[in-house]
């Protein structure tokens, strides 16, 4: 049946249609005669309204609408990885070969290369019984992903026919399954899902293995777990892109999904450039191989911002079913936020908070939910984590979007505007940010890496949140009056800042660095820490312990131990003691 | 066929209502006249089955419910553009006001644009060599970027603004083609008056297109002007291969103008007023700047904004910054203190710089001293709020040398004359000789091997 609805009234992205269309809640439906894609957000018995995802310019009242019967979803099936995206999963680069350098309205692509030949691996026989989540078949989808395809969620039944292995198109019929019904329906390696309901899994794990980054003051001080949810707000300039693009990088996902939302067209093209010729160092293979791109740039239109995000996180759980860990990078969910208020702003609704609507907490809180670590349908274990990004209006973290992330993440990374202008990066503030997993993953640090990783974290922290307080001090009356043991303090928090936090993206050797050697790191500045103390202790003035080098000579461990020669440390170690040792004698 | 409307429905602010009309659609322009002499133009902004809301550019004097005509134009705004632009003037809709006649042509643009597709872009990487130390060596602009100027009432932009103009675009490289638009949004007729000026000074006038919306002009006008100025960019830049520096001054007064008619519309506020689809327009403009794969053109864009009550945290400095790829931020203090041009150095910054600057671009030392600037800078803050505690006396040795250095790196690097034009190299050299004033312990951000080749302590007397 053909439902159609006849345009009433515009505004901006908003539409409202006439009467009772019968149309559905979320529906996605086709407007115009230029077929622009829209999404039912209002029903009455009067009047439909509908939300646009391209320009509304030269709509015109009396224009057809048509519904398609499907909510608003995504095409699930291999040639997802290694391809750029709008919000509502249409190829960019395909756009760009019938649209030019313009990106036009109406355009209808593909989400997927329907033609291309996929080489299929079957994994199941004919009369085997298969449930929702169950691999049908395996395609090396890149050079470092298997794609595997599954049985949709929520089908059960007899496999009747599995086409032999070959190549296939993601439209060809592979296998033909008997609901239990006793009708028969045939499956292809494509699935749709409506991208603003999470795809079901068995259950969900408590968290308990970090998604290690090679940042510093990430895997060391405020970990994330994998299938956990992080933020990181900062006001402009402070580094939020920066920390996502390293992330995205180095970090020890299987797939990354790199949400641009609302964000710099520029800032796009330089992930896909980037990222296309830099090699991923686990598997050698280029990082596009792995990474999905949704780019909805901050002048593309206001509602496909909106659905962005929910395009990409259900793609990442999509991955996730298949067993592999997904790594969302979400930049920035205040301009998703603002896109709700926007949208909010012209149905007339009654706003709450500096104008977002009542429901922007429960949006988050739902979107945020979707992570996890999770025992699929299929039995494989998953995981989604999400770190999104938030631009705080005025870099003020008491905004809603803010606050309300705050609530629902369980890891902070609050960006810094004083350390950005003094350009120590990454800008994230040791003392405003936190982590709630560090006490489920101390476990895994303790059987990882070393038994006593956390109480060197510990110690670590403890110095810098000293320097802090002598600091009020020093602000007041200078630095030469404070004791020698407090001038010691601050002399190595000075080498915690400069050696160990701040990481420096552009070096080779010190853009991702592996927990050894962060271990390593953090060993050697406490072990100068300790050995310092004992000279002051002693009654050695702090100016004597300065005129060494050392101080330098370990901030500096970052540049001169290349990452695969850890061994260099027991030289640092061999340093430390004849500083100590020269320092004794020439003042015993 | 054109039917016209007679009459109105409603009058509210810059707004007016039609009902009964057919097939009207949303962005058309429609052409009203009144008393059957003044014609004004208007946007369709709502539009309902038989009833359209109208934003008239022209403002709504003078009209009354009964004494109009409309005609609907069935096309959204557009421009007549030829390269002929160049040299002339226009008011904020694009209607040549120099007296030298119409823009002949049959290439037609829609205003709006439409947004670039992220996978046709290029990234920018070329720096764009403005002889302010301040901008060369620590905030690079480069070719295709926007890097907007926040600055406050009273404070020198105009002059930096122009002279950046002269300076950039007679520059090196003159073989390729380049041209300037220039759009003035409210601005005062004293300001409008200066960048004409400059740019006949600078022998810059023939290649520059302007689009004048001044502080007396219709506020509505002031919408659609940096729309026009942008479209007329995009086609000198990406169908006639030129380099297209775009000024627009002021944004604040694009801003509130949209708050403006926001509040007329009766629409909800957000942030101090300002309509929730502030960030979305200010991103339509200022997205309209980058290089587009395989045109040998750009468009790189100084938009000029003055932040009310110097507040950069206020809504329209704050979403630009969130947009723009860095900002250059001018600062009161300095100016008090003669310094020219008066760029607060701290929170200036430009993303691209990175990629643009550095062997085979500029020096291969500059991303190495201009991270020690701004580091070396930071704590120039330090030194000075205990000095304003404990007294300079009281000052560690150290911290002394910060202060001095602090001294000499504002009115030695940022400072400069107005007309000076300094190269790259004297720029970092400039550079070298003030981290010289500290001692080397201090250079914690360059590499060993560049400090070697350029540190050399100043001598103490």
């Amino acid at each position: 049946m053909n439902r159609t609805g006849v345009i009433y009234g515009i505004n901006g992205p908003v539409i409202y249609l006439e009467g009772n269309t019968g149309f559905k809640m979320s529906e996605m439906v086709y407007v115009g005669k230029e077929k622009l894609v829209g999404e039912v957000i209002g029903l009455n018995r009067d009047m439909t309204t509908v939300q646009v995802f391209e320009e509304t310019t030269g709509l015109k009242p009396g224009e057809l609408v048509e519904a398609t019967g499907d909510a608003i979803s995504v095409e699930l099936a291999p040639g997802i990885l290694n391809n750029i995206f709008d919000g509502i999963e249409r190829p960019l680069s395909e756009i760009a070969k019938t649209g030019g350098a313009y990106i036009n309205r109406g355009t209808i692509v593909d989400s997927l290369d329907k033609s291309r030949l996929w080489d299929a691996h079957m994994t199941v026989k004919a009369g085997e019984r298969v449930r929702g989540g169950t691999i049908l078949c395996e395609v090396q989808e890149t050079h470092a992903i298997v794609h595997k395809v599954m049985v949709p969620p929520d089908l059960e039944g007899t496999l009747i026919k599995v086409m032999p292995d070959g190549q296939y198109t993601i439209c060809d019929t592979i296998a033909v399954l008997q609901l239990d019904d006793g009708s028969e329906k045939e499956l292809t390696m494509t699935q749709k899902w409506p991208i603003r309901i999470p795809r079901p899994a068995r259950k969900r794990y408590p968290a308990t293995k970090p998604l290690v980054t090679g940042q510093r003051i990430l895997d060391t001080l405020f970990p994330i777990a994998k299938g956990g949810t992080a933020a990181i707000p900062g006001g402009f300039g402070t580094g939020k892109t920066m920390t996502q693009h390293q992330i995205a990088k180095w970090s020890d996902a299987d797939i990354i999904i790199y949400i641009g939302c609302g964000e710099r067209g520029n800032e796009m093209t330089q992930v896909l450039e980037d990222f296309s010729e830099l090699i991923d160092p686990k598997t050698g293979n280029p990082l596009m191989d792995r990474t999905v791109l949704i780019a909805n740039t901050s002048n593309m239109p206001v509602a496909a911002r909106e659905a962005s995000i929910y395009t990409g996180v259900t793609l990442a759980e999509y991955y996730r079913d298949m067993g592999y860990d997904v790594a969302i990078m979400a930049d920035s969910t205040s301009r998703w936020a603002e896109a709700l208020r926007e949208l909010s702003g012209r149905l007339e609704e009654m706003p709450a908070e500096e104008g977002f609507p009542a429901y922007l907490a429960s949006r988050l809180s739902a979107f945020y939910e979707r992570a996890g670590m999770m025992m699929n349908l299929n039995g494989t274990e998953g995981s989604v984590s999400i770190i999104g990004a938030v631009s705080p209006q005025g870099g003020d973290f008491s905004e809603p979007v803010t606050q309300n992330t705050k609530r629902f993440v369980r890891c902070f990374w609050g960006l810094d505007k004083s350390l950005a202008y003094a350009r120590h990066y990454p800008a994230i503030h040791w003392l405003t940010s936190y982590s709630e997993y560090i006490s489920d993953l101390a476990p895994w640090y303790k059987d990882h890496v070393a038994k006593d990783f956390m109480d060197c974290r510990n110690r670590l922290m403890v110095i810098l949140n000293q320097e802090s307080s002598l600091m009020e001090i020093v602000k007041l009356i200078g630095s030469d009056v404070l004791p020698d043991d407090q001038k010691l303090v601050l002399e190595i928090s000075r080498v915690v800042r400069l050696g160990f936090l701040q990481q420096n993206a552009f070096h080779p050797e010190d853009t991702c660095v592996p927990m050894e050697k962060q271990m390593k790191m953090m060993e050697t500045i406490l072990y100068l820490y300790d050995r310092s103390k004992a000279l002051i202790t002693m009654g050695m003035p702090m100016s004597v312990l300065k005129a060494e080098n050392i101080f330098e000579k370990v901030i500096a461990i970052k540049y001169d131990v290349p990452n695969n020669r850890l061994d260099m440390f027991d030289d640092y170690k061999k340093a430390i003691d004849d500083f100590y040792n020269r320092v004794l004698e020439k003042n015993a | 066929m054109a039917i016209e409307y007679l009459g109105l429905s409603e009058i509210n602010g810059p707004l007016i209502a039609l009902e009964g009309v057919q097939n009207a659609s949303y962005e058309e322009i429609v052409e009203i006249t009144v008393d059957g002499k003044k014609k004004e133009l208007g946007r369709i902004i709502e539009c309902y089955k038989d009833k359209a809301v109208i934003q008239v550019f022209g403002g709504t004097d003078s009209m009354s419910l009964r004494n109009t005509h409309t005609k609907l134009t069935g096309h959204p705004m557009e421009i007549a553009l030829s390269p002929e632009i160049l040299g002339r003037t226009f008011n904020g809709l694009g209607q040549p006001i120099d007296g030298l006649g119409e823009i002949v042509s049959d290439i037609h643009r829609n205003v709006n644009g439409q947004p670039l597709n992220p996978v046709m872009r290029e990234y920018p990487r070329n720096y764009i060599r403005t002889g302010f130390s301040a901008i060369d060596g620590l905030t690079t602009l480069i070719r295709g970027q926007k890097l907007p100027i926040f600055s406050g009432n009273g404070l020198p932009h105009d002059q930096l603004a122009a002279q950046l103009v002269k300076q950039a675009s007679l520059g090196e490289d003159s073989d390729e083609q380049f041209g300037i638009v220039f759009a003035a949004m409210g601005v005062k007729h004293d300001v409008a008056d200066f960048f004409r000026r400059a740019f006949d000074e600078s022998g810059a006038y023939e290649h520059v297109a302007m689009f004048m919306n001044l502080a007396n002009d219709p506020v509505v006008e002031r919408l659609i002007t940096p729309k026009v100025a942008l479209t007329a960019a995009e086609y000198l830049a990406f169908e006639c291969n030129m380099h297209i520096l775009v000024i627009l001054t002021d944004m604040t007064s694009f801003a509130e103008a949209m708050r403006e008619v926001s509040s007329s519309k009766g629409e909800i506020p957000s942030r101090k007023g300002y309509p929730g689809y502030l960030y979305s327009e200010l991103a339509a403009l200022y997205e309209r700047a980058g290089i587009v794969q395989g045109v040998k053109g750009s468009v790189t864009q100084i938009p000029i904004l003055t932040m009310p009550n110097d507040d950069i945290t206020h809504p329209i400095p704050d979403l630009t910054g969130y947009i723009t790829e860095g900002q250059i931020v001018l600062d009161r203090e300095l100016h008090g203190q003669a310094v020219y041009p008066p760029v607060s150095v701290l929170p200036s910054l430009s993303r691209l710089m990175k990629d643009g600057i550095g062997e085979g671009y500029t020096r291969a030392d500059h991303q190495d001293v201009a991270n020690q600037l701004f580091s070396s800078y930071a704590k120039v803050g330090d030194a000075r709020a205990l000095a304003s505690v404990i007294g300079e006396d009281e000052l560690s040795p150290i911290d002394k040398k910060y202060l001095e250095f602090g001294k000499a790196f504002e009115s030695r690097f940022v400072g400069q004359g107005p007309d000076e034009n300094r190269t790259i190299e004297e720029t970092l050299d400039i550079g070298w000789e003030l981290l010289g004033m500290l001692p080397r312990e201090e250079l914690d951000r360059v590499d060993t091997k560049i400090l070697d080749q350029y540190y050399k302590p100043a001598e103490t007397d």
